[in-house]
């Protein structure tokens, strides 16, 4: 290889990559947060047997399932503040985005969870007089977080992924700093390298943990 | 005159610390139908598995026609290198049916009894059916040729599998516990295909609990335990006059076996 | 609400849209067919015994499964030409980043697929006398295959998603066709919202079209 790796311009360019993946954690977490907030009441909509609360659920689930998010996140910056007349800052609606994108995913994750659990748990629990609430909060969520707790782990990872996709909202966040410095210096190959590499080192643990997580339920049952 | 298919010396083998076979030493003549009994964990399926390579021994020479297979390893002469190639062609001549049929569920009766056939010999499809055909209209089956095996019972199961083992038109036949995961009232019929090759004077042999079929239709019994060969003899020596008492321990527990 | 929707300009440059969306599923059949060849030799290098085939590829397979998609773009696009000293369009970029991306998806899937395999059905094969490639394509893999559907066609309509990200290098795909005629029309919540849609029906007629295939596939099991 000819090419000459500047490893002192990754060195200098790290703080402001720094900086970034600030950003990106700023993204990350509070989409996890509201995402699984709105994805368990979505799930619970999804398995109501009124209709006219499980279909659009189900609608809104599908929508966000089956577009990219790209189009997602711009929809949320360019669209929407047409139908709330307010603009929305890059950030922000890059957040919204990020939460509605994950409350879908999930709600399929809840769903799929409290329908894995035995009819049994719920006759049992009513049989003890307790109300439908008690039972959800009690006895059957307990249970559908530990049995999918490596799906919610998946999904972290994913929105860790998605919230990438802000840089092209201009959020600051670490793909946007790489962006910008790449360009700056034409160095494109040691920065995005390195962005690489920084999302990797943020991203794997949880990948490792939901695998461990997964073998160690895979070999209990 | 002498004319050993199979001569197996000295056989071990180790999974990790379990020393499953500590040398086994026996020759099968053409013809000849063994049986082998013996206790679970005795090393008698082991034993079988070891003759087509499922397993590969840990030390031990097995002989085809007397040509030892393998070659040794340099530096340690008890491990023998056995190519792909060398094994396949060991395989081809060595028939195996399982306890667990091990029928291909995407392929129907007829495409599972062809699959050897074609693909290992190189037969022509035409040919490959009508070979194919002979074989189940043997077991009985030719009526099934184009269901799925999901759809037989058991017993149609292994019938299919004694027809796609006997469509490569093996030397010798291994079968390990072919009855052991049937149903009772299916054993009969599996029985009866096996003993129809018993009587065409197929080599044969055979790891089974059903003492009254070896007693019958065996040439020779073998029973093993610990690893080792404890009684080997006619199976009126073996099952009837047992001279250890390790073998009439075991054969006591047999209570329904009556000749 | 006040605001009045109006899709007759959006409407008037479908031709746009129709190319975008043409372009999406071109870039996306092309990365799925690469990204199973790639997903195939992947899976069977981490299934080797020899450490020197399978390390490197579960080194391949984790960075591409933990790092975002938009840097598998940028990487290929403004990157790679730097090493290789080439020069890529977008199109060949995208597709460069697709199918490695997908690739290391698809081969977990593959790998999942041929260990749930029965031992059974291996043996069966051996004890014909099969080799160990003809114990893969006849037996063990058309099993697996039929096995890792559903996480398959799962794992392609992530890639089909994820070939929005093309419009970043300036590819012509669907979404790129929306922000050009977003600048056209200055409509965007109509635009958005159409590509949306169409991105909608072509996943949900994608998905019928799998379950149809699938059905067929597994027909032996019923």
């Amino acid at each position: 290889m000819n090419y000459h790796f500047d490893f002192a311009l990754i060195l200098q360019s790290l703080p402001v990559l720094l900086r970034g993946l600030l950003v990106t954690i700023q993204l990350w977490v509070p989409s996890i947060a509201a995402g699984l907030a709105l994805g368990l009441l979505l799930a619970l909509c999804r398995l109501s047997k009124t209709p006219f609360i499980r279909v659009p659920s189900l609608l809104y689930i599908e929508l966000f399932r089956d577009t990219p998010v790209l189009i997602q996140l711009i929809w949320f910056f360019y669209a929407f503040p047409i139908i709330v007349g307010v603009q929305l800052s890059p950030f922000i609606a890059a957040l919204l985005g990020l939460s509605l994108n994950t409350s879908a995913y999930s709600a399929e994750i809840f769903r799929g969870g409290i329908q894995s659990i035995a009819a049994g748990q719920w006759e049992g629990a009513k049989a003890l007089g307790m109300r439908p609430t008690a039972v959800l909060r009690r006895v059957i969520l307990p249970q559908v977080f530990k049995r999918m707790l490596p799906a919610f782990t998946n999904r972290a990872i994913e929105v860790a992924k998605m919230s990438s996709l802000a840089s092209v909202l201009s959020v600051h966040e670490l793909m946007y700093q790489g962006r910008l410095l790449s360009s700056t210096y034409y160095r494109p190959l040691e920065i995005l390298t390195t962005v690489a590499l920084i999302y990797f080192l943020m991203i794997y643990p949880g990948s490792y943990l939901s695998m461990k997580l997964e073998r160690r339920m895979a070999s209990n049952s | 005159m002498s004319e050993t298919i199979l001569r197996v010396t000295n056989l071990q083998k180790r999974f990790g610390d379990l020393h499953v076979l500590r040398g086994i030493d026996f020759a099968v003549e053409p013809g000849e139908r063994i049986a082998i009994i013996g206790g679970s964990g005795s090393g008698k399926s082991t034993l079988l598995r070891c003759l087509n390579f499922m397993e590969s021994p840990t030390s031990g020479t097995i002989e085809l026609d007397g040509k030892t297979l393998g070659r040794p390893v340099r530096g340690n002469p008890d491990d023998r290198l056995y190519p792909e190639g060398e094994l396949c062609a060991v395989r081809e001549r060595v028939g195996m049916v399982f306890q667990q049929f091990n029928l291909f569920p995407h392929m129907t009766v007829l495409e599972n009894v062809m699959e050897g056939l074609v693909t290992v010999k190189k037969m022509k499809k035409q040919e490959a059916r009508e070979c194919a055909l002979k074989e189940l209209q043997k077991v009985g089956l030719a009526d099934k040729v184009d269901a799925y095996p999901g759809r037989l019972s058991g017993g149609q199961q292994q019938r299919v599998a004694i027809a796609r083992a006997l469509a490569m038109m093996p030397e010798i036949l291994l079968f390990d516990e072919p009855t052991s995961s049937l149903d009772p009232e299916l054993v009969g019929e599996v029985l009866r295909v096996i003993r129809a090759l018993a009587d065409e004077g197929r080599t044969m042999l055979l790891v089974t609990h059903e003492l009254g079929f070896a007693y019958h239709y065996a040439t020779k019994v073998i029973f093993l335990a610990d690893g080792v060969f404890h009684e080997v003899g006619t199976p009126d020596e073996v099952l009837k006059h047992p001279k250890q008492e390790r073998t009439r321990a075991f054969l006591s527990r047999f209570t329904e076996f009556s000749f | 609400m006040t605001y009045l929707w109006d899709f007759a300009p959006v409407l008037a440059r479908s031709d746009l849209l129709v190319e975008g969306l043409i372009n999406t599923v071109e870039i996306a059949v092309i990365s799925i067919v690469f990204g199973v060849v790639i997903g195939l030799a992947l899976a069977f290098l981490k299934l080797s015994p020899k450490r020197a085939l399978s390390y490197p590829a579960t080194i391949l397979i984790e960075f591409y499964r933990n790092t975002p998609p938009i840097v598998h773009f940028f990487w290929f696009f403004y990157a790679l030409p730097v090493i290789a000293n080439i020069s890529l369009d977008p199109f060949i970029a995208a597709i460069l980043a697709l199918s490695t991306q997908s690739g290391a998806f698809y081969a977990e899937v593959f790998r999942g697929g041929i260990v749930s395999v029965e031992r059974g059905q291996w043996e069966g094969a051996k004890a014909l006398g099969m080799k160990q490639s003809q114990l893969m394509r006849r037996v063990v893999l058309p099993q697996a295959l039929t096995r890792v559907f559903p996480p398959f066609v799962e794992r392609s309509f992530e890639l089909t998603k994820t070939t929005a990200l093309a419009s970043t290098l300036a590819y012509a795909d669907l979404m790129y066709q929306a922000m050009l005629v977003n600048s056209e029309t200055f409509r965007p919540l109509e635009v958005y919202t159409t590509i949306a849609l169409m991105y909608v029906v072509l996943l949900v007629f994608a998905s019928t079209l799998a379950r149809v295939a699938e059905a067929h596939m597994t027909a032996y099991r019923r």
